[in-house]
């Protein structure tokens, strides 16, 4: 068992609490910058997907898990980001332009849609997003002269200032370097004082209100951030499939985002890791599974959103801190090892409080 | 001439959406979470009708019967096994269990060999027949839509209004705590509430599927009857039915006076509208924490 002695203040907002998270994290490091030569070029697209999802992750996580407010039309932000760095990139701008230029304008609609979290609360926020996003998708279905419809468009490769990144590892190398930046930019943002009133916001907004912080302001910036990194995270999402069309950010596409959140687990970094992994090697592994049931069952076309479904049911129940809480678990078991007690995690059972009354 | 015949498809396909957005809101008023399952629910209904009047031969309104009495029995069972054990948690985890059931109800659809991939006609006896009044055209199965509707909320209303059980519900939709102190079974009417908004949900869907078809995917109307409830105010029943109907209205006049694509969203800028305007809905009950 690990024991920290502190003997400093620093320590307790210091990004890797011990040397053991450092070597660890060191070596994920490591074997990602290897990955294009232990992977075969299949693996690697899929590693790119995840870090691509990780980054929109780490949005609605920042969203969702630490500010307390839910949105159900995330892939109308995936869009905006997605659509504006193919016609930036087709227009000839270089990527790192076009990338800010993608998450500029994804955070400037995060912003208008956050004015409205200002006023409604909980379950209409949904609401408010979800038409939020059902709105966009059909923006970018009819605004042909821009988006090309619901035919789509293809997008160049990115382009670094006269440098193509036409491979396949080229552009991982890329994913690898945002999705760092964006995990040590909300890991720092979440130590900061900005960070600590969003989650002050999320578990109480009147004890929150009363400290002093300003609701309005965090609630937008909350909403920009989280746009802005979805927007990101759609660009790189254009590049890497070279395609888009507005059915890829549909409700659907919203609801998976969510989906991906939870079951990672939700107030946590490393759920939007564990997250996009689990949403990504997901399909790979019912394709696996797939041969070896009976054909009724394998080969019918809605087993995927079954399998789904049930997760996302089971985790609700039986795990609502996700992957992440899972992991936490049996790493205090192992820590503890003959000691764990069974209801060291258990839920408060709690009457139910009224939203309306608020 | 044109206008009123819009009106009437419109008023058809707002009762839809109001029945659906009526389940929200039962189960919002006694439960305080959100069921995104609802058009699934809805759906499940249809293929219950369907599944009795093909298969198993029924007559058409012992099928009709059988499929509403089926999916209350499934609403409450729904209840007692999945929403039950995690009442009390953030309403987020219950949004997103209630987006997991409608997968896993969808995803079974689809799975049923031969049936779940196709669309399906629902043979009812009123099928493409037309009643000519003045120079209206009117179809038989909007009529029929109407008309339900209507009836069904006299009867919930009477049950609300008359019978104790409505009113045991009206108190633990109130204050669950305080109906709870007065010996009110407020877990056992949380079932019931799940158990109505089932049966209201299979009743849309077999009014539906005359007009659409069956098939594994209409469930996403019930993305269309949350404009409905909000624009209603959700927790209100008869703001469900007029928003519903409001939204039909405006969707089906929007689809003829605007340009193309404007159907579609129509409903979806109204919901934004209402809530920069009116964020509790026309009928919403505006309450304030006291301190």
């Amino acid at each position: 068992m690990r024991f920290i002695f502190k003997t400093d203040y620093a320590q307790d907002i210091k990004i890797a609490k011990h040397g053991g998270q450092v070597f660890w994290y060191g070596a994920l490091m490591l074997l990602l910058l290897l990955a294009p030569w232990l992977f075969a070029e299949y693996w690697l697209a899929q590693l790119t997907f995840v870090m691509i999802y990780s980054i929109a992750g780490l949005g609605l996580m920042l969203l969702a898990g630490f500010t307390g407010l839910f949105s159900l039309g995330h892939a109308a932000f995936l869009g905006v980001g997605a659509y504006t760095q193919a016609v930036m990139t087709n227009a000839g701008v270089p990527f790192p332009i076009a990338l800010l230029g993608a998450a500029a304008l994804s955070a400037a609609v995060g912003f208008v849609v956050g004015l409205p979290a200002l006023r409604v609360k909980g379950i209409y926020l949904g609401m408010a997003t979800l038409s939020f996003g059902f709105i966009v998708e059909e923006v970018m279905a009819r605004w042909e002269s821009v988006t090309g419809g619901n035919a789509g468009m293809h997008i160049k490769p990115p382009n670094m200032f006269g440098w193509v990144l036409n491979s396949g590892t080229e552009f991982y190398f890329l994913c690898l370097v945002i999705t760092v930046i964006a995990t040590l930019g909300i890991l720092n943002l979440l130590r900061s004082p900005t960070g600590r009133a969003f989650v002050a916001i999320r578990d109480s907004e009147i004890s929150a209100q009363s400290m002093g912080i300003h609701l309005a302001h965090y609630k937008t910036l909350s909403f920009a951030i989280s746009a802005a990194l979805a927007g990101v995270a759609g660009a790189l999402y254009a590049h890497k499939l070279q395609f888009i069309s507005p059915d890829q950010f549909n409700i659907l596409q919203s609801i998976d985002l969510l989906l991906m959140i939870v079951i990672g687990g939700l107030g946590s970094v490393h759920g939007a890791f564990l997250g996009a992994t689990f949403l990504i090697t997901m399909p790979q592994v019912i394709a696996l599974v797939k041969d070896y049931l009976p054909a009724a069952i394998g080969q019918a076309p809605g087993l995927q959103g079954l399998v789904y479904g049930v997760v996302l049911v089971a985790f609700v129940l039986f795990e609502p801190m996700g992957l992440y809480g899972r992991w936490l678990k049996v790493r205090t078991y192992l820590q503890l090892f003959p000691f764990y007690r069974k209801g060291m995690f258990k839920r408060q059972k709690s009457f139910q409080k009224s939203d309306r009354l608020r | 001439m044109q206008v009123l015949q819009l009106l009437i498809s419109g008023i058809a396909q707002g009762c839809i959406y109001g029945l659906i957005a009526l389940g929200f809101v039962l189960i919002y008023k006694a439960t305080e979470t959100v069921s995104f399952a609802q058009g699934e629910l809805m759906m499940l209904g249809a293929f219950g009708g369907l599944a009795g009047m093909t298969m198993l031969g029924f007559p058409f309104w012992l099928a009709i019967l059988s499929s509403i009495l089926a999916m209350a029995v499934f609403g409450v069972l729904l209840e007692r096994l999945v929403i039950r054990p995690i009442l009390g948690q953030p309403a987020f985890s219950i949004v997103m269990l209630t987006i997991g059931i409608g997968y896993v109800a969808r995803g079974l659809i689809t799975m049923i060999p031969g049936i779940g991939t196709e669309t399906h006609t629902l043979p009812v006896p009123y099928k493409d027949q037309i009643w000519k009044v003045g120079g209206l055209v009117l179809n038989v199965e909007q009529m029929a839509v109407i008309g339900v509707t209507a009836v069904l909320c006299a009867l919930l209303f009477a049950l609300f209004r008359y019978s104790k059980l409505g009113i045991a519900m009206q108190a633990s939709s109130q204050n669950q705590l305080a109906a709870y102190y007065m010996g009110i079974p407020v877990k056992r009417l949380n079932g019931i509430a799940w158990g109505l908004a089932a049966a209201v949900a299979a009743v849309a869907g077999l009014l539906l599927a005359p007009i659409t078809f069956v098939h594994a995917n209409m469930g996403f109307i019930g993305l269309k009857a949350f404009p409905a409830a909000v624009v209603g105010g959700f927790g209100s029943l008869p703001g469900a039915i007029v928003g519903g109907l409001i939204i039909g209205v405006i969707e089906s006049l929007s689809g003829f006076y605007l340009p193309n694509g404007f159907k579609d969203v129509a409903a979806y800028v109204m919901v934004l509208i209402m809530l920069m305007v009116k964020p509790n809905g026309l009928f919403g009950e505006n309450l304030r924490k006291k301190v």
